[in-house]
């Protein structure tokens, strides 16, 4: 279990950085260090589907800031933040907090299923009948694409709606500019 | 968007082949191991962003144009409605699973009913959009910088 407080305070180091340093540069590597040590934690909690998808989908994120921060004439961060902001954001997350730790009281120890606090709880039907109804050895791939496969399917809408707006926006501004300079791409 | 030296181009033109493998491996086995369709996808997308960062822009422009990738993306949705609406109609149930036991044994690769279709409906859809994403945001980088902004 000692692994898990050196990665908490791996992950907590990295953010302060991330926040403080003035070099841009410096605060892009950050969030990628703290996105890798989030991977690494869900990894010794026994979630490998999640620790995939957060690392590659981190690895693509910092691929896209890295290139939009040295295409940048000026790296470095001025200004002054806010102080009223700072300030209700912090009493907001520390009240949220407190919410939190009300729940955790009432979790079972980690490691135990959760049907065994509450007898009759969805997760039970999930564990005993998913491979024989379902025919799936992953119980995660399962329960997202069977039994609540109707959240995958309003994810998937956000997703692509998301996309070509983006697409549109993006592929005007490049038309207008680049007119001049290569052919308008084939729509 | 202009590309790298000799050295990189040769070996990220055979790196890329295994990550395209490794990201149809995923999406395959998405219901026999962890992964599954969106880090497949993820993977996939990703493979091509290394290809575009090796040989520039307009190399892959021609190896994947960026109207065939929206049909990409588009049959990738369709594929998922579809399912979706055929175990409404064979099964009562919008999004039934109206395959499970017609085919295979479970824990074999053939298995699982629609899960495997909606794993690979999947993975098309987010691998081609987020691809979709990054070079259009590339495109208007390089429209930005050569207009002297």
């Amino acid at each position: 279990m000692a692994v898990f407080y050196i990665l908490l305070i791996f992950i907590i180091i990295a953010s302060l950085i991330a926040v403080e340093t003035t070099d841009l540069l410096s605060a892009v590597i950050c969030i990628g260090a703290m996105g890798f040590g989030v991977s690494l934690m869900f990894l010794f909690l026994r979630a490998p589907d999640i620790a995939i998808t957060q690392i590659v989908v981190e690895v693509l994120g910092l691929i896209i800031l890295i290139r939009a921060t040295i295409s940048r004439d000026l790296t470095f961060i001025s200004g002054d933040k806010e102080f009223f902001a700072t300030i209700v954001s912090v009493v907001i997350v520390f009240m949220i907090f407190l919410a939190g730790l009300k729940v955790f009281e009432t979790l079972p120890d980690f490691g135990t299923p959760i049907f065994a606090e509450v007898p009759k709880a969805a997760s039970q039907t999930y564990i005993e009948e998913g491979l024989a109804r379902t025919g799936a050895a992953n119980v995660v791939s399962s329960v997202i694409l069977d039994y609540r496969a109707y959240d995958t399917l309003g994810e998937a809408t956000v997703l692509f709606t998301s996309i070509i707006g983006a697409t549109v926006i993006l592929r005007r501004t490049a038309k207008r500019k680049t007119d001049t300079l290569q052919p308008a791409s084939p729509s | 968007m202009k590309g790298m030296t000799i050295i990189v181009k040769t070996i990220s033109s055979w790196v890329k082949v295994l990550i395209f493998i490794f990201g149809i491996y995923i999406i395959l086995f998405g219901h026999l191991t962890p992964g599954g369709g969106f880090a497949g996808g993820v993977i996939l997308a990703s493979s091509y962003v290394l290809l575009m960062l090796a040989f520039g822009g307009d190399f892959v422009q021609k190896d994947l144009p960026l109207a065939l990738d929206s049909k990409l993306d588009c049959l990738g949705a369709i594929m998922f409605v579809m399912i979706a609406i055929l175990g409404s109609v064979f099964s009562g149930a919008f999004l039934a699973n109206f395959l499970v036991d017609k085919y295979g044994a479970p824990l074999e690769l053939l298995s699982a009913g629609t899960i495997p279709l909606s794993n690979i409906a999947i993975g098309l859809k987010v691998g081609a959009s987020l691809f979709l994403v990054i070079f259009s945001l590339s495109i208007c980088h390089k429209g930005a910088e050569l207009d002297g902004e």
